[in-house]
Formats: C-alpha cells, sequence, structure tokens
C-alpha cells in the first residue's frame, strides 16, 4: 500500500469515527420521539395517514406494516415504470420499462438493493428518477432503520407487548435523520459539480474531434442527479443515476465528492452502534458492535488495495511495468483496469470495500476488472451477509443477529444459558435467528445453481471458466443480501435473470425483516436479567474477537466451495502463469 | 451413603451399550436426532452407491471405485454408530448408578405397633415398608421413619433437619401441634404415630425414565442448540447439493481431454457429513443423560432435567442458616455469671446439670466448662446425683444432689421463662442483671440458657451458633461466580444478622415465615433472577414451587419431595453449590463441544476441497496445505477423523468439562483457547496422522 492508500484510509476512519457518537445520540433522540422540530408537518402526516402515533404495535402488526408499506412501494414504483410515457418530465421520451425489467427494478429498490439491470440514462425518464427511485431510496432506507429500532427497543424494553409503531418510526426517520442529511449532502455535491436539472440532454462537441473512431459530437445525460446521489450514498441505496454509477463525472465529479461519498455510505451504519449503546444505557456495547464492524472492515480495505496494487503478473511477464515508480504517490501502478483516472487504486479499491462492506453497492470501478483478491474481498463482504457495517439498520440488525450466534455458543461455554444485553436467548429467538442467518446464503447458492444448470442462466455468462462463474455467484451474493453492486460482465437485464433476482432480493429482505422482528417481539416481553460476575460480559476484546470469529466461520463456511472455484482457482492461475486453459 | 465410582468404560456397560448401539440404528430412534439422521441417509446412501459400483454403475474415477466408495460407506456407518454408543453409554451408565441407589438407600428401621396404642406388641420392620395408615411408636434418640399424625403422647421433637430452628418443638397428639415429618427426631418422651404417607420411591424411578431415550424430554436449551445445528445442517445441505452444478459448470468449460472430472456424490456426501455439526450432535444427549448421573454420583435425584440446566444459571441461592450455614446444634460459648457468682461457681454447676445430658448442647456445657476450669468430667455416683432429663412439660434439665458430705442441691438449667417460674416457685427472684445480660447474649447472635441453684439464679451460658468451617470460603466462591447468597432464619433480626457477617453471606431474610420466603422468591424472580433453594418441611412447599432450582431434603417431608425439582438423598443442604457446579459443567460441555465441532469445518475443507476439484483445478492442489497423499486418501481421512473424533470425545462428554469458579470473561478466554483454538488445530494434525496411516498400511 502507498502512503497515500494509508493516509486515505486513516483520514477516512478518523473522520468516520468523529461522526459516530453525535450522530448516534441524534437518532436515538429522534427514535424517542424527543427531536420535534417538524412536528406540525409530522402531525398532518399522521392525519392524512390515520395514523394514531400513540398506538403501538406487536411484532406481527409491525412485520405486517412494514410488509403492506413495502408491497404498495413496489407497486408504486412499477406502475411509475410501465406508465412513463404518458407521464410528464420525460425529455427524452423514453419507453416504457419492460414488466420484468420494471418488476426487477421495483423490488430492487424497494428492498434497498438497488440491483439495477438497466442502464439508467437510457431507461428511465426524469419522473420515474424522482418519484420512483429516489423517494423509494428514502423509503427503503428508513424501513432498515425502523426495523433496527425495533430490534433496540426488544432489548431494552422489558415485559412488554409492542415495539413501537412502524409508521411512526418511518416517518421520523426519514423527517429528520435521512431527509436533512440528504438535503444538506446534496448542496455539498451540487457544488462539486454534480448536476442537477430537468434539461433534455445535451449533444456538444468532443475534444478530440474528428479522430475516429471517436465521433465528433457526443451526447450528455442531464437530470436532477444531486438529490438522488445524496440519498443513494445515506440510504446506502446504490442506484446510480447513470449507468456508470459513481464512475460517472456527473455522479461522482472529484476526490473529494468521492471521500464524502464514502464517508455518507457509513454513516448512518456507524452511528447507529452508538444509537444502540445509547439506548441500552451502556455505550460499551456499541462501541464493541462498532470495532467488531471496523476491525474485518480495515483488514478487507489493506487487502483490496494491496491486491490491486499489485497488479497484474501476466502484464508484468509481457513486458508492461505496472510498479512504475512505487515510491511516487502519484503515480502508483498496481491494476488500473476498469478504474476512473481520477481516483486510482486506493480510491477505488477503497471505495469497493466501502460499498460493498455497507450493502450499498454504488461503485466508482469495474469490480469485473479488479484483481481476483482484489475482487474476492467485496464478494467476501457481501456474503458475510452486509454485516461489516451493512445497510442503514440491516447492518445493525444483521450483526445483532451474529452477537446473538455468538452469545448462544460463548454462554454456553462459561456454564450459562445464552443471553445477550439483558435478555435470556431461548429456543424460539434461536430458531429467528437461524432462519434470519441462513436464508440469505441459501437464497445465493440455490439461484448460482439455478443459473448455472440452465440455458436461460448460462447464456447471460460471457466471461469463460472461473471468472464467470464468479459473475454469476456475485450477482446472487449481492442480490440476496440486498447489496446491488454487480460484478458486471453478465448479462442479466434478461426475463430470467430478472425474475430470479427479484425474487431473491425480495426474500433475501423480508426474510431477515420478519424474524428479526419476531425476536424483537419476543425479546420485549422477557425480562432484563441483571448483570452478575457469571454474566458473560459482551463490552471488551474478547467479544469482539468472538463476534468477529462468529461472523467470519458462520458467513463463509458456507461460501467456501464457492469462492474455491471461482476467485481462489483464478488467482491462483493467475499467480502460477496458467491462465487461459493452460493446464 | 459412599459415592459410586465407576470407570468410564466399564466392561460390564460396555457390552449392552454395543448392543443399545445397534439397536438404536432403528430410522425412528435415528430420527430423534435430525443431525445423526442426515448421516444416516448418507450411510445408507453411499451403501447403494456401492452396490451399484459393484455391479459396474457409476464412473470410472478413482472417487467412483467401488473400494472407495465402500470405505466411506463403512466410516459413515461407524459414525452412526459411535454417536449411538455414546448414548448407549450414558444410559447404561445412569442405569447403573440409579440401581446402585435404589439398593444402598439407607432404610431407618421402625417400631411398628400390632393395634393403635402404646404398650401394643412392637414388630421391627424397615421404614420403606410402612404403608398409610400403619402405626408406629417412636421414643427417645429415634428418627420419625415416615410422615403421619401423633394419635398419643407428648414429645420435643428436634425439627431443625427440617424448620432449620435449632430449638426443640413440642408434639402431641390432637390439636395444631400433631403433624411430625419423616426425618426428624424425638428428644424426649415418645410419639406414637399414625403414618400419613406411602414411601417416596417413586423419585428413583422418575430419574430413570428420564435417562431412557425414548422418554427423555430435551430440555430447552438442548432444543435451542439443536435449531442452531439442524439450521448449520440445513446450510450445508444446500451447500453441497449446490456445489454439484458449480462443479459441472467448472467441468463443461475446461477444454476436451483436460481429464476434469465433476464431483462424485460419493464425496459429496463425505463432505456434507464431515461439514455438519456431528461431533456435538452426536455426544449431545451423551451429555445430557451423563449431566444427570453426575448429579446422581452426588446422590442426587433430579426429576426435571430443565432444572438441571437451570442451575447452571442460578444467581440467587437462598440457604436455611440451621444445617447449612451452622452446625444444626448450637454450642456453649461462654458463660455470664449473675451478679456475686464467680464465673467457676457458674460453670461448675452448669457442668453438673449437664453430666447426665447426651444432647449436643449439654454436651458442649461439659466441654467448655472443662476447658475454662479445667472442671474435669465427675462421677455422679458419689454425689449421690438424681438426673432430671429435658421434658416438654417443664422445658428444663438438671440435677438433685443430696449426696454425702455435700448439701442438697438442685441444679436447674433451661430457658429463661421456665427457669424464672422454677426460680419463683421455690421463693427466689429473677435478678434483673441477669435479664439484661440475657438480651446482650441474644443481640449476638446466641441463645442464653439459665442456670439455677435452688432457688438462686447463677447466670446464663451463652449457647452460641457455630458457622460450619470453610462455609465462608464457599460463599466467596459463589460469589466470583457471580451468585448470591442468601441466609433464610427464623431468628430475629439481631441474631441472623451477626450469624449472616459471620458467614459472609450477601444478604439473609430474617424471621422467615413461608410467605417471605415465596414473596423474596418471586421479588428476585420479577428481576429476572434465578433462584435456588433447598427446604424439607411442608410449609416449604409453596417456595420450593416457586424456586427455579429446588432441592427437597429426602429426610424432608412428602409435599416438600413433590414441591422440589430435586431431591436429595445425603439431605446435606450445601448440596445446592454441587449442583450448580453440575448445571454449569453440563452447558459448558455443550458449548465447548459446539465450538469445537464448529472449528473443525476449517481443517476439514482443506482436505477435502482441494481433493474434490483438483481433477477439474490442478493449482487447486495449492490448498491441499496438509499434503495429504492422494485426493482419496483426503476425503477418506477426513471422514474417518469425523467419525473417531466421537470416540474419542465420549470420555469428554461422559465427565463434562472441568468448571473453576472464576469470572466469566477468563473462563469464555480459557475455552475458547482449548476447544476453539485446539477445534481448529487438532483436525490438521488427526487428518494427516490419518493419512500417513492409510499409506502405510497400503489400504488405499
Amino acid at each position: 500500500m502507498t502512503n497515500h492508500a494509508w493516509s486515505l484510509l486513516g483520514l477516512y476512519l478518523v473522520l468516520l469515527l468523529l461522526s459516530v457518537w453525535p450522530l448516534g445520540r441524534y437518532i436515538a433522540a429522534v427514535m424517542e420521539g424527543r427531536v420535534r422540530w417538524l412536528r406540525a408537518l409530522e402531525r398532518a402526516i399522521y392525519r392524512l395517514c390515520a395514523v394514531d402515533p400513540g398506538q403501538e404495535q406487536g411484532w406481527l402488526q409491525y412485520a405486517l406494516s412494514v410488509l403492506v408499506f413495502s408491497c404498495l412501494g413496489t407497486l408504486a414504483l412499477y406502475a411509475v415504470q410501465r406508465l412513463q410515457v404518458r407521464l410528464p418530465l420525460n425529455p427524452e421520451h423514453l419507453a416504457n420499462v419492460s414488466p420484468d425489467s420494471a418488476l426487477n427494478t421495483a423490488i430492487s429498490f424497494v428492498t434497498n438493493t438497488n440491483w439495477q439491470g438497466y442502464a439508467g440514462e437510457s431507461t428511465m425518464g426524469y419522473l420515474t428518477q424522482m418519484l420512483g427511485l429516489t423517494v423509494q431510496n428514502f423509503l427503503s432506507a428508513a424501513v432498515g432503520i425502523a426495523v433496527a429500532m425495533a430490534l433496540i427497543r426488544g432489548f431494552t424494553r422489558h415485559g412488554a407487548l409492542s415495539i413501537g409503531n412502524a409508521w411512526v418510526d418511518l416517518t421520523r426517520v426519514t423527517l429528520y435523520v435521512l431527509l436533512p442529511l440528504s438535503l444538506a449532502f446534496a448542496l455539498v455535491l451540487a457544488g462539486q459539480g454534480v448536476i442537477q436539472n430537468l434539461a433534455p440532454y445535451q449533444a456538444v462537441q468532443a475534444l478530440e474531434a474528428g479522430a475516429q473512431p471517436v465521433p465528433s459530437t457526443q451526447t450528455l445525460a442531464m437530470g436532477p442527479v444531486a438529490s438522488q446521489e445524496a440519498i443513494k450514498m445515506v440510504g446506502t441505496n446504490g442506484g446510480g443515476f447513470f449507468n456508470a454509477n459513481s464512475a460517472h463525472p456527473f455522479e461522482n465529479p472529484t476526490p473529494l465528492t468521492n471521500l464524502l461519498q464514502m464517508l455518507a455510505i457509513f454513516l448512518i451504519p456507524a452511528a447507529l452502534t452508538a444509537t444502540l449503546g445509547h439506548l441500552t444505557g451502556d455505550a460499551r456495547q456499541g462501541w464493541a458492535l462498532l470495532a467488531a464492524m471496523a476491525i474485518p472492515f480495515v483488514a478487507a480495505a489493506v487487502l483490496a488495495i494491496s491486491a490491486e496494487q499489485q497488479g497484474n503478473p501476466i502484464l508484468t511477464g509481457a513486458g508492461a511495468d505496472l510498479n512504475i515508480g512505487v515510491a511516487h504517490d502519484s503515480q502508483p501502478g498496481g491494476n488500473m483496469e476498469g478504474k476512473e483516472a481520477r481516483f486510482g487504486i486506493a480510491d477505488s479499491a477503497l471505495f469497493a470495500t466501502i460499498t460493498t462492506a455497507a450493502s450499498c453497492g454504488a461503485v466508482n470501478a469495474m469490480h469485473d476488472s479488479f484483481t481476483p483478491l482484489g475482487g474476492l474481498v467485496p464478494l467476501v463482504l457481501i456474503q458475510l451477509g452486509e454485516v461489516v457495517f451493512g445497510g442503514v439498520g440491516s447492518g445493525l440488525y444483521g450483526l445483532l443477529l451474529f452477537a446473538i450466534l455468538a452469545v448462544f455458543v460463548a454462554g454456553l461455554m462459561i456454564g450459562r444459558t445464552p443471553e445477550y444485553l439483558g435478555k435470556k436467548i431461548g429456543p424460539f429467538e434461536m430458531k429467528m435467528t437461524a432462519i434470519a442467518v441462513l436464508v440469505t446464503p441459501l437464497l445465493a447458492l440455490v439461484g448460482t445453481a439455478i443459473a448455472l444448470m440452465t440455458d436461460a442462466g448460462r447464456a447471460g455468462i460471457s466471461n469463460p471458466g472461473p471468472q464467470g462463474f464468479t459473475e454469476v455467484l456475485y450477482a446472487f451474493s449481492s442480490a440476496a443480501n440486498n447489496n446491488g453492486s454487480a460484478f458486471a460482465g453478465l448479462s442479466a437485464n434478461t426475463p430470467f435473470y430478472n425474475v430470479l433476482l427479484g425474487v431473491i432480493m425480495w426474500f433475501g429482505r423480508f426474510g431477515v425483516i420478519v424474524p428479526v422482528l419476531a425476536i424483537a417481539g419476543a425479546l420485549a416481553a422477557k425480562q432484563r436479567i441483571p448483570v452478575t460476575a457469571g454474566t458473560l460480559p459482551t463490552h471488551g476484546p474478547l467479544f469482539v474477537g468472538l463476534l468477529i470469529g462468529t461472523v467470519l466461520l458462520v458467513g463463509l463456511l458456507n461460501y467456501v466451495p464457492g469462492l474455491a472455484l471461482g476467485p481462489v482457482v483464478e488467482h491462483l492461475l493467475l499467480w502460477t502463469g496458467s491462465f487461459g486453459g493452460a493446464q | 451413603m459412599t459415592r459410586a465410582t465407576r470407570a468410564l468404560f466399564d466392561r460390564h456397560l460396555l457390552g449392552p451399550a454395543l448392543i443399545g448401539a445397534l439397536a438404536k440404528l432403528d430410522p425412528r430412534a435415528q430420527w430423534r436426532n435430525p443431525v445423526m439422521f442426515v448421516v444416516y441417509v448418507g450411510s445408507l446412501l453411499t451403501t447403494a452407491l456401492w452396490v451399484r459400483a459393484l455391479w459396474g454403475g457409476g464412473g470410472g474415477s478413482a472417487m467412483e471405485a467401488p473400494g472407495f466408495i465402500l470405505a466411506i460407506a463403512a466410516w459413515l456407518w461407524f459414525t452412526v454408530l459411535f454417536a449411538n454408543l455414546a448414548e448407549a453409554l450414558a444410559e447404561g451408565r445412569s442405569r447403573a448408578q440409579a440401581a446402585t441407589l435404589r439398593a444402598g438407600k439407607r432404610t431407618l428401621v421402625a417400631k411398628r405397633l400390632r393395634a393403635p396404642s402404646y404398650g401394643a406388641p412392637i414388630e421391627t420392620v424397615p421404614g420403606s415398608e410402612l404403608r398409610k395408615g400403619d402405626c408406629v411408636l417412636v421414643e427417645a434418640g429415634d428418627t420419625i421413619p415416615a410422615d403421619g399424625e401423633v394419635i398419643e403422647g407428648v414429645a420435643a421433637v428436634n425439627e431443625s433437619a427440617i424448620t432449620g430452628e435449632s430449638a426443640p418443638v413440642i408434639r402431641e397428639s390432637g390439636g395444631d401441634f400433631s403433624a411430625v415429618t419423616g426425618g426428624t427426631t424425638v428428644l424426649s418422651d415418645w410419639l406414637v404415630i399414625r403414618v400419613s404417607v406411602n414411601p417416596g420411591e417413586a423419585f428413583l424411578d422418575r430419574m430413570i425414565a428420564m435417562v431412557e431415550g425414548a422418554r427423555r424430554q430435551k430440555t430447552p436449551n438442548e432444543i435451542a442448540l439443536t435449531i442452531l445445528l439442524v439450521a448449520l445442517t440445513i446450510v450445508f445441505l444446500c451447500v453441497t447439493v449446490t456445489l454439484l452444478p458449480f462443479s459441472l459448470f467448472g467441468v463443461d468449460l475446461m477444454p476436451a481431454g483436460t481429464g476434469a472430472q465433476p464431483v462424485s456424490v460419493t464425496v459429496l456426501v463425505a463432505l456434507l457429513v464431515c461439514l455438519i455439526p456431528t461431533t456435538i450432535a452426536g455426544l449431545l444427549s451423551a451429555i445430557g443423560v451423563a449431566g444427570m448421573s453426575r448429579l446422581l454420583q452426588a446422590n442426587v435425584i433430579a426429576t426435571s432435567g430443565r432444572a438441571v440446566e437451570a442451575a447452571g444459571d442460578v444467581d440467587v441461592l437462598l440457604l436455611d442458616k440451621t444445617g447449612t450455614i451452622t452446625l444444626g446444634n448450637r454450642q456453649a460459648a461462654a458463660f455470664c455469671p449473675a451478679p456475686g457468682v464467680t464465673e467457676a461457681q457458674l460453670a461448675d454447676a452448669a457442668q453438673l446439670a449437664s453430666l447426665a445430658d447426651e444432647t449436643p448442647e449439654g454436651r458442649s456445657i461439659t466441654v467448655l466448662a472443662k476447658e475454662r476450669f479445667n472442671l474435669r468430667g465427675r462421677s455422679l455416683q458419689p454425689l449421690d446425683a438424681h438426673f432430671i432429663a429435658f421434658s416438654a412439660q417443664t422445658r428444663m434439665s438438671g440435677v438433685d444432689l443430696s449426696g454425702p458430705g455435700g448439701e442438697r442441691r438442685v441444679i436447674r438449667k433451661g430457658a429463661a421463662d421456665a427457669i424464672a417460674q422454677h426460680v419463683q416457685s421455690l421463693g427466689g427472684t429473677f435478678p434483673a442483671e441477669v435479664r439484661s445480660q440475657i438480651d446482650e447474649v441474644a443481640r449476638r447472635g446466641s441463645t442464653p440458657l439459665v442456670v439455677s441453684d435452688g432457688a438462686l439464679v447463677l447466670g446464663a451460658v451463652e449457647l452460641k451458633d457455630i458457622v460450619k468451617g470453610g462455609i465462608k470460603e464457599r460463599f466467596a466462591e459463589l460469589r466470583r461466580m457471580g451468585i448470591k447468597t442468601i441466609m433464610i432464619t427464623g431468628d430475629n433480626r439481631l441474631t441472623a444478622a451477626a450469624i449472616a457477617a459471620e458467614a459472609g453471606v450477601d444478604d439473609f431474610l430474617a424471621e422467615a415465615t413461608p410467605e417471605h420466603k415465596l414473596r423474596l422468591i418471586r421479588k428476585h424472580q420479577a428481576e429476572g433472577r434465578l433462584v435456588a433453594m433447598t427446604g424439607d418441611g411442608t410449609n416449604d412447599a409453596p417456595a420450593l414451587a416457586q424456586a427455579d432450582v429446588a432441592v427437597a431434603m429426602n429426610s424432608g417431608t412428602q409435599a416438600a419431595k413433590e414441591a422440589g425439582n430435586m431431591v436429595d438423598l445425603d439431605s446435606n443442604p450445601t448440596k445446592l453449590i454441587e449442583i450448580v457446579e453440575i448445571g454449569k459443567q453440563l452447558l459448558m460441555t455443550r458449548g465447548a463441544l459446539t465450538t469445537f465441532s464448529l472449528a473443525n469445518d476449517i481443517a476439514k475443507y482443506f482436505a477435502i476441497i482441494p481433493a474434490a476439484f483438483v481433477s477439474t483445478y490442478p493449482v487447486l492442489g495449492a490448498l491441499n496445505v496438509m499434503g495429504l497423499a492422494s485426493p482419496s486418501s483426503a476425503i477418506l481421512s477426513a471422514v474417518i477423523f469425523n467419525a473417531i473424533i466421537i470416540c474419542f470425545l465420549i470420555p469428554l462428554a461422559l465427565k463434562g468439562v472441568r468448571y473453576r469458579p472464576q469470572g466469566a470473561a477468563s473462563l469464555l478466554r480459557r475455552n475458547l483457547g482449548v476447544y476453539g483454538l485446539g477445534g481448529l488445530v487438532v483436525p490438521f494434525v488427526g487428518i494427516k496422522v490419518i493419512d500417513l496411516g492409510l499409506g502405510l498400511t497400503g489400504l488405499l
């Protein structure tokens, strides 16, 4: 790693850590109803939706509310895409989106996955982008945070029948957290050059006019980008306005916006650990969870950046010096394939690590073009279940599921039936945790197997051998874990992939959310157990290590054979010089 | 009662266990353990594949040779059998222990009356033969053989084993004081008792039923753990099943003629069995049964497996003062003479009054006098002494002296009010100074015994509750384990506080009534704590029923035994501490083996993945870090390791992981180190050794 890479990673971590405590406390205050500066608007929304904010819900009711809300969102988003020709703000007269693509996209944005089978600038009109996609960027993020809050209430309440009101939680998160953060961030982005307009696409004279094969004029796509870009990051959505996502200069013009975008991704997932610490009355619990997220993240980032920095031995062998000026931070060399020159190795590999550690899925470089190990890192981070920071809300509740697993085994090892944050973990919680933790590997593996066994599935694979396999595995891992980034290279905008991935995204999201809410309900009803000398401490380095170990072991064991047949084989082929079927 | 110690692999147990292991191959028995059921199905499947291969079916690769498939199938069957053996062994040990207990059960001798009246002919029978409605005679010094009702006579009964009250109580026919409980001792006089219950033999039978496989109920924690294991099994099933299409895809994209072979079903079954947590699943029921067995070894009969598990979680321990924290009987600690009386005079009189007193308290007075004033026990003969025994009517004991040369003396000792009455009847007065001394003694947590000579009050003897040796250290140990101890006593607050401080308990409940105990338990439970208590009296029954872990003394009443979920055959109230340790050990063993089992998967992946796919991607040979001889040897070694590790861990499952009373964090660090790190490293070594062995013996 170059000095630039180290200092970038260091700066990033410092800025992130500085934000955790204040934002975490603010979110806690919002969820407790202590932030009221938009109370008139808040009350108006409740009246409009006929919601009684004082009416608390049991877990089943809460889960039904979330499901109904998400179903309605899916329908609305589907409708907007299918009717966009007749709707205003479509200056390019883009056609209605095909049924399978519209279904896939609707589910994708409602489940906070933001897998994109389509190319934004040639598919979605401005109204679809704004009223459809951007709205769901806010709402799907709000759902994630609301569910995390419900789970925290499960731990903090005792002998309670309810875990909050889903409608109130969704409203407050959107009004007081997501909207203000996004507004501020959008303004900063716009200041840095991210476009925000409703103008038709512009034809401009190319600089290299006349030189074949570059055409003399180029069409530049326009649109309300900044407003969508902000929530795309803050809500860990990741669905780009343009097909090139954050590699596009209108989405992510400068190294500064790149840094801010990376920060925006982890902002809420990191702060929620402090929210948990604050609400449970033990800040150390939150810090422990943050550490369990940060340590694997730093390891992954170092590995990814180093792998990309090393470059490609075959190119080196062919005489290309990829390591020119290792001493020069301005010309670091390494594997620049598929990366933007304005970002380079460190900013691209770090972005890839962050976007897959969190379930964001925005990309500023093509993961398909990473070295096998560099590509392994994002894939593994996704497969761990999006708990290394993870999505807004979903990262926290995902990690809490692993914490329940960890205390279960560790609790037994100290001779007590397991407990976490003062709540006993019984058979019901275990059953729900098992479902929630296992549903995503099952979906990813079975989905990959179906794609490999069917002609329709194999038709989309364009790269041969292990790389082609990795592309499919990445796509299904990304969908099942609601990440949404693509390894690219896979032609996934077909009815087969659109429908199969759509189904997997839906169950990957709600197959976890429903059990999580069930756990919240069961825990809220339990008594709080006082801490004694015999209680397993869940805030020290020992527990952090144990939690990381559990995440790695449980999260990764399922994927070891798949990884061995994909990136690992490719890495070995690359470095033993036997690439290209010359075994 | 002696503790049954038994070799882990007793010859007499191993034979029946082997037969039991075969009998458990019944699919209905296997279905009870879903993880092992998967292995069972895998064994059937590979056996079928072997038969097919014999007839020339299947492919021609090394992984599809009949010999290889047979070897895998055989070791899968062994895996199932070893798990069965572990369970059968544990069950056999428990049965043998229960049988020993049943045979050696202490039988009280009862004097059964042929007719329900004093003086009727007596026949001597074992207490266990008494049935409801029988009448028995109990005389001074006898233990009451069973719960019953007094129909004739008045007597002082020592119920300290039951009520915790060290002072004797009066039991007489008719009225409120006619009920007596088994295990209590008659101190004076005699009683005719009508037995009201049949003996509680049923507990042992209930315990035996609990260790028998078919009727064994899973405990909540066992269920939760099984859920986790089943979930892992499902996901690994999915991993291996989807591996076939992954492999086919890889092979399809290879140029023809590279010799790439898709992974065979035998290898997939082998991988599946190695990945699913067979080690813990195979030993899980053995661990549970062995926990019961360890309880039996401690002479405790549990009537619910849930209680044994809960014992590991106990946060609050309610302990009766008498018999648990203090010795059952009080001992003389000091002489407090009345004004004008020397201490030696008081000691002399007290000793004289106690020379013929065979109660522990009486003996302790004699001993104290000897220690303090070198007053030797004298023969009463020359003094022409006439000993007056304690009786329920007078509530005093003493001696009348009328020896030659000695003046006539009437010495009495007894409770303050009884002596006051006695001296007043002789025309004396009870000095106010003695009265204040008595209060002072009570404040120190002791009981005063007043001594009089004729109409003169000589002073008081302080009878002190003696805190058991070593009990303070046990309580400190419990505190380190995170368990709060609460002493329960009928004494007043002052006395209770003094003893609590001396014994080092965390808290106490003084002047405890059954309602108080019940309220205390409910209060702690409402705070989310798990409460354990011991009890033996009928009045303990409600509290026992409420407590999470309730140990009834075998000497206690039937009602107490029914209300509790464990019975201690030794009637030793400190047994609770051992029970807590056994409960913790049970949970720790489960946790340790689960961790071990999961950590094993990493080495198994390193053995099997390169072996299974090296024909498609020769570069994967780089992952063969153990340097195993050949792909088939690697896979077989992993399967063999997976089977025999169950055998190796049977002793650990039966004996349990050792428990040390230390804080949670250090305990976890230790066990994570041993079983987590061990689970990572051991299979690497084990698989390599088996692989070398296979190569040496030329089996493959």
